[in-house]
C-alpha cells in the first residue's frame, strides 16, 4: 500500500464524514475510511452514535417546519394587520 | 400600560415553526395549518391587553390555537361529515363480506400511541433548535427538515460548502447534547 492510499483519517475529517452520511451524501470509500476510523476511536464511536440517534428521531418525529416564502407571507400579513389594529 | 411585555414582530422568528409543527401533526395539510397559525397570531394580537404574564407567551399562543384547532374540526364536520357517511352506505351492498377485514387492526400501522409520543418528539426538537444560535438553527432547518441540497442552501445565505457543513457539525453538536437526556 502506497502513501497516496490513506487509510487512517483524522477526527475532524471522521465527524466531517460521519455528518455528511446523516445526509446521504458520504461516497462508499469515505465510509468505509469513517469505519475504520470508528473502530481506533471512542470519542468519534461516542459522536457517530448519538449522531445517529437524532437522525433517527427526526426522521420518526415526522418534524416540519415552514420554509423561507410561507415564513415571509405570515409575517406580511401579520404586519398588516398590526397597522390594522393601531 | 401593560407590565408584560408582548412583541408581535417577532412572534414570527420565535413561534412560528413550532406552532405550525403543533398545527400539522393535528390537521395533516400545510396549507390549513398555515391559516391556523396566521389566524392565532391574529386573535392573539385583539387579545394582548388581556395576556397577564402568568404563562409563558408561547403557552398562551398554543391555548388560542388549540381552540382554532377544534373550531376548524367543528366547521369541517358540519359540513363534510355527513356526506361521507353517505359514501360509505354506497358501499355496503357489494363488499358486504370485506367489512370485517377492513375492520381489523393494521400491525404496519402507526398506533395511536405512537402518533402521540412522535408529536410530542416534534415539538422536543423544535424546542432543541429554539436553542440554536439563530444561524445555526436557519441553515440546519433547511438542510434536515425542507431536504434542500447544499447547493440551494449555499446560495441562499451566500455561504461556503465547508462554512455550511461546520455550521451542521455545530448544530447536531447541540441538538444531540439537547436532546439526549429525554430521548436517547
Amino acid at each position: 500500500m502506497g502513501k497516496g492510499f490513506k487509510m487512517l483519517i483524522s477526527c475532524d475529517k471522521a465527524t466531517h464524514t460521519c455528518d455528511k452520511t446523516q445526509y446521504d451524501e458520504a461516497s462508499l470509500w469515505e465510509k468505509i475510511k469513517l469505519n475504520i476510523h470508528l473502530l481506533i476511536c471512542k470519542a468519534c464511536r461516542k459522536y457517530s452514535s448519538n449522531n445517529g440517534k437524532l437522525t433517527k428521531l427526526i426522521h420518526k418525529s415526522d418534524v416540519e417546519c415552514l420554509n423561507a416564502t410561507e415564513k415571509e407571507r405570515l409575517k406580511v400579513n401579520l404586519n398588516n394587520e398590526l397597522k390594522n389594529n393601531q | 400600560m401593560s407590565g408584560h411585555k408582548i412583541n408581535p414582530n417577532k412572534w414570527i422568528d420565535l413561534y412560528s415553526d413550532y406552532l405550525f409543527n403543533y398545527t400539522i401533526t393535528r390537521v395533516n395539510d400545510r396549507e390549513i395549518a398555515q391559516d391556523l397559525v396566521q389566524d392565532t397570531f391574529f386573535a392573539g394580537l385583539k387579545s394582548m391587553k388581556n395576556f397577564k404574564g402568568e404563562a409563558s407567551e408561547r403557552t398562551w399562543l398554543i391555548s388560542i390555537l388549540k381552540r382554532k384547532i377544534i373550531d376548524h374540526y367543528r366547521k369541517i364536520n358540519s359540513i363534510k361529515g355527513k356526506a361521507e357517511v353517505r359514501m360509505n352506505l354506497s358501499f355496503d351492498g357489494e363488499d358486504e363480506g370485506d367489512w370485517l377485514e377492513q375492520r381489523v387492526a393494521d400491525p404496519f400501522d402507526k398506533t395511536a400511541e405512537d402518533n402521540l409520543e412522535n408529536t410530542e418528539l416534534g415539538l422536543a426538537i423544535h424546542d432543541c433548535i429554539g436553542k440554536l444560535p439563530a444561524k445555526q438553527a436557519e441553515v440546519f432547518k433547511m438542510k434536515t427538515l425542507l431536504g434542500y441540497d447544499t447547493e440551494t442552501i449555499c446560495n441562499e445565505l451566500d455561504i461556503t460548502a465547508s462554512n455550511l457543513w461546520v455550521i451542521i457539525h455545530r448544530a447536531r453538536t447541540s441538538l444531540a447534547a439537547c436532546m439526549e437526556e429525554k430521548w436517547f
